[in-house]
């Protein structure tokens, strides 16, 4: 059985350890801070300069200058603190972001990342994935293995324009979990009831299975 | 007197220092921290043929979107202007011309600017679109891409309070690019919802020291619209 976007966040809430700052994307990402551990404190960066984001405001309590890269308002948690966009990205690429979770349209076997722009179709523009995926030390993307008409994202070269080149560390999908190895993909967790012949033929590229996998 | 930067008003602010062909940075991240008055006055002064950098391109009938309309801009330098359907017309049509430039770079690239730094190596966009182009130098085994400093003729920004010599303080995350903007002004021209005398702020407490400012505008009461409204129960 392939997992349900609640089921995806709550896997990818596992990358989470204990003290780590994490940027989460747009989409499926923003679910995973509803699925933190009790255990575990983490402390949420939004790229738009705010480090310790709280939950969604209470009606009464919503604030249009308080929100998050997507534009939602948010609220702070005790100790939270807010800077400029040049001081957001300095932590970004300095390295001092320890994990960011984003979606994507591709991912190749290097882990190469395409999620930005759809030549002639759709151009929005790169926001702060580009930086992200360059400066954040580890990025795992979540996202669905197949596109709606089941074509496959997870290829051995991006077709699509690239976000960034040999960035992704890890790919979490609603059919299993895949490292991206100097070998290519590696899948480490099948979903319950998945067989590595499904993720075979649902895969762009080719696939290696650890002894952890049925 | 020579360190009072209050004008009457945003229109008076703008008067003798816009022409057509200019370039501004302008403050904000999608329309939280965005100069309002500031950029309704932009419109009334009919200038065409702008160039503007800033993180986004406003929405329909707000923000930046005003000019859009109005087709006064030639070029947008963004990161994101997925919020506006005239943008992406006028985009697809060929009658705007954008550089799409990643969040980080936009920020790192005014900041640079207004500190006397003509260009930067990031490694944001190695291997990208964003890399074509431009010069490429190694350090240490890592390929990084050389981007250029931001220097723009006028600079629009939103504070929340504002002395009369132009120090300024921003509000929560309606400070994002208006600090980097700022900076980044031959000219700088800021917005705030409180204006007060010298000596009413903490010095300690200034986000953008009144040397980048150089004139000021009173806006008690910015619309502050919201672009997606998210609560919980509670």
């Amino acid at each position: 059985m392939a997992l349900t976007r609640q089921q995806m966040a709550v896997r990818a809430a596992r990358e989470l350890k204990d003290g780590f700052c994490v940027n989460l994307g747009i989409g499926i990402p923003t679910l995973v801070a509803n699925y933190i551990p009790p255990e575990v404190t983490v402390t949420l960066q939004s790229e738009n300069g705010l480090l310790g984001m709280g939950p969604f405001p209470r009606a009464s309590e919503v604030d249009a200058d308080l929100i998050n890269a997507g534009k939602e308002t948010v609220t702070f948690v005790p100790g939270a603190a807010t800077f400029s966009s040049a001081d957001s990205f300095a932590m970004i690429r300095g390295g001092h972001i320890d994990l960011a979770i984003l979606g994507a349209m591709q991912v190749s076997e290097r882990g190469d990342l395409a999620n930005w722009m759809i030549p002639g179709k759709r151009a929005k523009g790169m926001g702060g994935a580009m930086d992200l995926v360059s400066g954040v030390r580890r990025v795992i993307v979540l996202m669905e293995h197949n596109t709606p008409d089941r074509a496959a994202k997870l290829l051995r070269e991006c077709t699509l324009p690239l976000t960034g080149a040999g960035v992704v560390h890890r790919v979490i999908t609603d059919l299993c979990v895949l490292d991206v190895t100097p070998l290519g993909f590696e899948v480490i967790e099948l979903a319950d009831g998945v067989t590595r012949k499904e993720i075979e033929e649902r895969t762009g590229a080719s696939v290696r299975f650890t002894d952890v996998a049925a | 007197m020579g360190l009072d930067k209050l004008q009457p008003d945003a229109r008076a602010a703008l008067d003798g220092i816009i022409q057509d062909g200019m370039l501004l940075a302008i403050g904000g991240f999608g329309l939280c921290g965005i100069p309002e008055a500031l950029i309704l006055a932009l419109r009334d002064t009919g200038a065409r043929n702008l160039t503007i950098a800033s993180n986004n391109a406003g929405v329909d009938g707000w923000g930046l979107g005003l000019l859009l309309e109005s087709h006064q801009v030639k070029k947008m330098i963004s990161s994101y202007v997925g919020e506006n359907i005239e943008f992406e017309r006028q985009f697809l049509a060929g009658e705007l011309e954008v550089e799409f430039c990643p969040q980080g770079t936009l920020a790192e690239r005014m900041r640079a600017g207004g500190a006397g730094i003509p260009g930067f190596y990031t490694r944001t966009g190695i291997g990208t679109l964003v890399a074509e182009g431009k010069e490429q130098k190694e350090f240490g085994g890592i390929v990084y891409l050389l981007e250029r400093g931001i220097q723009a003729d006028v600079a629009l920004v939103k504070a929340w309070k504002a002395d009369l010599h132009g120090n300024l303080i921003y509000r929560r995350t309606a400070r994002n690019f208006n600090p980097d903007a700022a900076t980044c002004g031959k000219l700088t021209v800021a917005e705030a919802e409180m204006i007060v005398e010298p000596g009413e702020l903490d010095p300690d407490e200034i986000h953008t020291p009144g040397i980048y400012v150089h004139r000021l505008v009173h806006n008690p009461n910015p619309e502050k619209r919201i672009e997606k409204m998210t609560t919980r129960e509670g």
